[in-house]
């Protein structure tokens, strides 16, 4: 049988690849793919513990399952978000949308 | 000795966590959105290992069927913002690669720590088709998660209408009155 480290660890590696994808990447489209990393990281540690620790409640089962509509929506919303920027200001890297600084 | 699961879990696990190191370092962005596609199905084949069939299904469909796709048409959109000659990283990517490894190294610190995780898989209770009715059951219970699942359908709509808006041309009224 498989360990439930062995899933833990391997959540945990997925999310810091994703966590300096989000940091150092400059293109947005970049981020949101390494945010769906970090969500995926997520998502496998809570069918793993629902899995080995509390097979009888279905709940961890149930919250990945809102984990993916809301990662659905983040990454709708997100995209259109570049979209918008892209046509207003013909960029996607992030260090050049600072219409809010000044 | 390793047995057949084992391996099975080895080499999804090495696949995605190559791959997901290929989505944070390509220039491309077309090969990042393909890689994050091969990184979504080895998570999938990570829930067909843990029993969770459907959830597999719903990656398939909803990441790799939609999230993949929409990302691939949005690098389109954007194409010349994501020619491979332009940096890709930014200039403080050494201090996002620290953080990471810190925390992945804290991570399997407080791992080493924690008995619980050597636990082997206990046997379901339920088959399959069981555990499936359950969750659908368990989503649509009043006094289970029904309250949850009403949000995440309102977020969707809220979502939908909220990236039309966003994304529509703001000068359209214009352009028509300058053609008139």
């Amino acid at each position: 049988m498989i360990p439930l480290s062995w899933y833990v660890l391997f959540s945990a590696a997925l999310f810091c690849i994703g966590l300096y994808g989000a940091l150092a990447r400059r293109n947005a489209l970049a981020i949101l793919m390494a945010i769906e990393l970090m969500l995926n990281a997520v998502n496998i540690n809570l069918v793993a513990f629902w899995r080995y620790i509390t097979p009888d409640l279905i709940a961890g089962q149930a919250f990945a399952l809102i984990v993916f509509a809301v990662a659905a929506s983040e990454a709708a919303v997100g995209m259109a978000l570049i979209i918008s920027i892209y046509r207003h200001r013909n960029t996607v890297a992030v260090e050049e949308i600072d219409m809010l600084k000044w | 000795m390793l047995s057949l699961l084992q391996i099975a879990f080895l080499v999804a696990a090495f696949l995605t966590i190559v791959s997901a190191i290929m989505v944070v370092t390509t220039p491309s962005m077309v090969h990042a959105a393909l890689w994050l596609i091969l990184t979504l199905a080895g998570v999938a084949v990570l829930f067909l290992l843990l029993n969770a069939g459907f959830l597999a299904v719903v990656q398939i469909a909803v990441y790799i069927d939609a999230i993949a796709i929409m990302i691939i048409i949005v690098v389109m959109l954007t194409k010349g913002a994501t020619r491979q000659r332009i940096r890709q990283v930014n200039k403080t990517w050494w201090g996002g690669a620290i953080a990471a490894l810190i925390l992945f190294a804290g991570l399997i610190a407080l791992f080493t720590q924690t008995p619980a995780l050597a636990v082997n898989a206990p046997a379901l209770a339920m088959s399959q088709e069981a555990l499936l009715e359950d969750l659908g059951m368990a989503l649509v219970d009043v006094n289970r998660y029904i309250i949850p699942f009403e949000v995440a359908s309102v977020l969707l709509l809220a979502a939908l209408i909220g990236s039309i808006m966003v994304a529509r041309p703001l000068v359209r009224g214009k352009d028509e009155e300058v053609e008139a």
